[in-house]
């Protein structure tokens, strides 16, 4: 980095966020690219280091075994394998990441959906060897599915196909071709790369003087992520009253909540729903003060100018553009569990602070996620499937099409038995 | 336009307050794990900051070792006394005269695994269905697959290879009778982002974290501050040293750092410019290398 940009450097105060997912097939070198990041950024410790350079010596290991740092659990280490999604940090003067990375074997489409969730930006690596496959396409379709807006096509391996240029751009076509169906995705990078050997991910690569695009972290560190929070329509789910009882806040009752879109200011008309009820907006307070105004994701608490009845699971609109409220939800599902999904099964649906009892109305499609095309004739939703349903909810919701909001959008259905979480919902 | 961008520090801030309020409202009695360390008190700053203008609509709970250095004890006691908060202690020295555990022998004795039961009294005598934590991901690495709602069956076991999949920011706490969720708001922190917060946010420390003139002696490569609970081996010397601590646990296993760091400034220096983890030097990490998970699954933060 030049001296005219470490000048640029920001204080802490200035940060931003990125929040990113890495998709791989099993191999394509995920764990070691982390890895690489982590290390060549400095975010990896002198003890963590000493502690996998040992583990590598004894499990005789050539060099030392980047993909230890994140497989952190005993099952994992000992099969060299990654299990469980696993979050991890690092923070360069320009950003803070924070990286979901998910693993390639089984539960794979339910890890990486689950990963993708939280995410801005998805790097999906392509062993340059093999190029794009099935993997490739399933792992784009996900990012897709799940509105992460920048993608990086990291072609890893680079080492092992001679630095060859026409074999990165013929990947890069053969990508081009396929992405052209991906509408949710707004931009995509693609990045020559050896994670093993250090090449394009922190440090420019010697060994490909005809790629003249930046480094993965640079890239990273410089990208512009628009405010991936919608401004427009302005929600805010209640989760919580605070009342508290003292002589010095008498009557106040504050409707605690993380804004979910828009912009809520003092003065402010507004509607509570699914009720209906009209009221202004009084204030906007925090424990620092009140503010001028409120947007996603800030956690506030808000007060009206009158007493109505609001509870934990009512959304707080504007009169000019609400949320659709009802029953019935059409939606896209990614199955979670072991146990195929039962059409006739009890199910307790999480939207936003709402809780709902719910029933399975239809199941309309599955989807092949490595062609994209709907499977007919074959509506068992079994572990990691994905496709679409209707819903019936006990109590009406207030959600928006996860197109337009991923927080008023999106579910999850419990199971009502085992309370385990068995899929994951993005409403049409 | 309008620029509606947030900080880092101000996104992990909502977070981990809509975090607490989840948890005040899907559970029954969620209880707030005070150690008197940063990363607690940094949580329960956040807990006040959630529910204003009311108070902390959960208590407090201490697991009190026994070991404690006298300062955390204060600190602790002005706190509670600040907030108005309700305090409940857990103790392992009661624990250990009642019979339930028994103290370790040997000269690495310590009591890091009593805490384990001691806790799990508590929880069930106060019979709290949420265990709020302030354990972060990048601590250490079967903590990075943690999650923020974390399901523990009856015994108080995490079984890390059954996890709950949490997605976007909807948490799932539902459980059967006698389960119970550890919580952790803190999740996606980093130690950096916990200094530089308690700097924004103006947070008191306890006088420990500040460098500051004490007894030492040296152990396995750990500075332990010597007190009525660490005394000098034979073979041992005893050096004053200028030290922090960074974490605060048990005074038998709480290893610090020789600084100079005598202000928020420069810990936050210290911190940026530190090539050892913060846990580099707890005793109870290093018995092997996975000693962090094999605690958590019986029932350890």
């Amino acid at each position: 980095m030049s001296t005219e940009e470490s000048s640029q450097e920001k204080g802490y105060l200035d940060m931003d966020l990125l929040r990113f997912t890495t998709a791989g097939s099993v191999d394509d070198g995920k764990s070691t690219l982390i890895g690489r990041l982590m290390y060549d950024s400095k975010a990896i410790f002198e003890d963590q280091l000493e502690s996998i350079e040992n583990t590598s010596k004894q499990r005789g290991d050539e060099h030392v075994n980047l993909a230890l740092l994140t497989d952190g659990l005993r099952a994992e280490r000992e099969q060299g394998i990654t299990i469980d999604v696993a979050y991890r940090y690092f923070a360069t003067p320009r950003r803070k990441f924070i990286i979901a990375d998910t693993p390639g074997h089984i539960q794979y489409t339910r890890n990486m959906v689950t990963g993708a969730s939280t995410a801005n930006l998805a790097i999906i690596l392509v062993d340059a060897r093999k190029g794009v496959i099935e993997q490739t396409c399933r792992h784009s379709f996900i990012a897709n599915l799940l509105r992460i807006q920048h993608v990086v096509i990291a072609v890893n391996k680079m080492d092992l196909v001679d630095w060859s240029e026409d074999t990165f751009n013929k990947i890069k076509e053969d990508f081009q071709k396929f992405a052209s169906r991906l509408d949710n995705i707004v931009e995509i990078s693609f990045i020559p790369i050896s994670a093993l050997k250090g090449d394009n991910v922190v440090e420019k690569s010697e060994n490909m003087t005809w790629y003249q695009g930046p480094t993965l972290l640079y890239h990273l560190e410089t990208l512009y992520v628009g405010p991936d929070a919608n401004h427009i329509d302005s929600r805010l789910p209640v989760q919580w009253v605070i009342r508290p009882h003292s002589d010095e806040y008498h009557d106040f009752r504050g409707y605690a909540g993380r804004v979910a879109g828009g912009v809520f200011k003092p003065g402010d008309d507004v509607v509570v729903y699914p009720s209906g009820f009209e009221a202004k907006v009084k204030a906007l307070h925090t424990a620092d003060g009140e503010l001028e105004e409120a947007y996603s994701p800030l956690s506030i608490s808000m007060t009206l100018d009158r007493e109505i009845d609001i509870s934990r699971g009512d959304m707080i609109a504007k009169p000019n553009n609400p949320p659709s409220v009802g029953q019935d939800i059409d939606a896209m599902i990614c199955w979670f569990s072991d146990k195929p999904l039962n059409p006739r099964g009890k199910f307790v649906i999480r939207h936003c602070a709402k809780e709902a009892k719910a029933l399975i109305r239809d199941v309309k499609y599955k989807v092949d996620i490595n062609t994209l095309h709907k499977i007919e004739g074959d509506n068992e939703f079994k572990l990691n499937d994905i496709g679409r349903i209707t819903i019936r909810t006990a109590a009406p919701l207030c959600y928006d099409s996860y197109k337009r909001n991923r927080v008023t959008g999106s579910f999850v259905l419990v199971d009502a038995f085992t309370n385990e979480t068995v899929a994951a919902g993005m409403i049409r | 336009m309008q620029d509606y961008s947030v900080t880092h520090l101000k996104q992990l801030e909502s977070e981990a307050i809509y975090i607490l309020r989840e948890t005040a409202a899907q559970f029954e009695r969620p209880v707030l794990l005070f150690s008197g360390g940063k990363d607690s008190i940094v949580m329960t700053h956040l807990a006040m900051k959630a529910f204003w203008p009311a108070k902390i609509p959960f208590p407090l709970l201490h697991v009190d070792t026994g070991h404690n250095f006298p300062e955390t004890i204060q600190y602790r006691d002005d706190l509670v006394a600040k907030l108005g908060a309700n305090l409940v202690v857990g103790s392992v020295e009661e624990a250990i005269k009642d019979g339930r555990v028994v103290e370790e022998k040997g000269p690495n004795a310590s009591r890091n695994m009593l805490q384990i039961q001691t806790l799990l009294d508590a929880l069930e005598d106060g019979q709290y269905d949420a265990a709020l934590g302030g354990a972060r991901r990048d601590e250490e690495k079967a903590r990075a697959k943690e999650r923020f709602f974390s399901h523990r069956d009856e015994f108080g076991q995490w079984d890390p290879k059954n996890q709950r999949p949490e997605l976007w920011n909807i948490f799932n706490g539902r459980m059967a009778q006698g389960e119970h969720f550890r919580v952790f708001p803190l999740s996606n922190w980093t130690e950096m982002d916990v200094w530089q917060y308690m700097k924004y946010e103006n947070i008191e420390l306890p006088s420990l974290y500040y460098a500051h003139e004490r007894e030492t002696v040296t152990r396995n490569g750990t500075i332990l501050a010597v007190s009525e609970f660490v005394e000098p081996r034979e073979g041992e010397t005893v050096e004053v040293k200028q030290i922090r601590f960074r974490t605060m646990g048990d005074a038998t296993i709480t290893g610090a750092v020789e600084s100079d760091a005598d202000t928020m400034d420069k810990i936050i220096e210290e911190v940026a410019a530190a090539r050892q983890t913060e846990r580099g030097n707890r005793a109870d990490d290093k018995r092997s290398e996975s000693a962090m998970e094999d605690r958590k699954k019986a029932g350890y933060f």
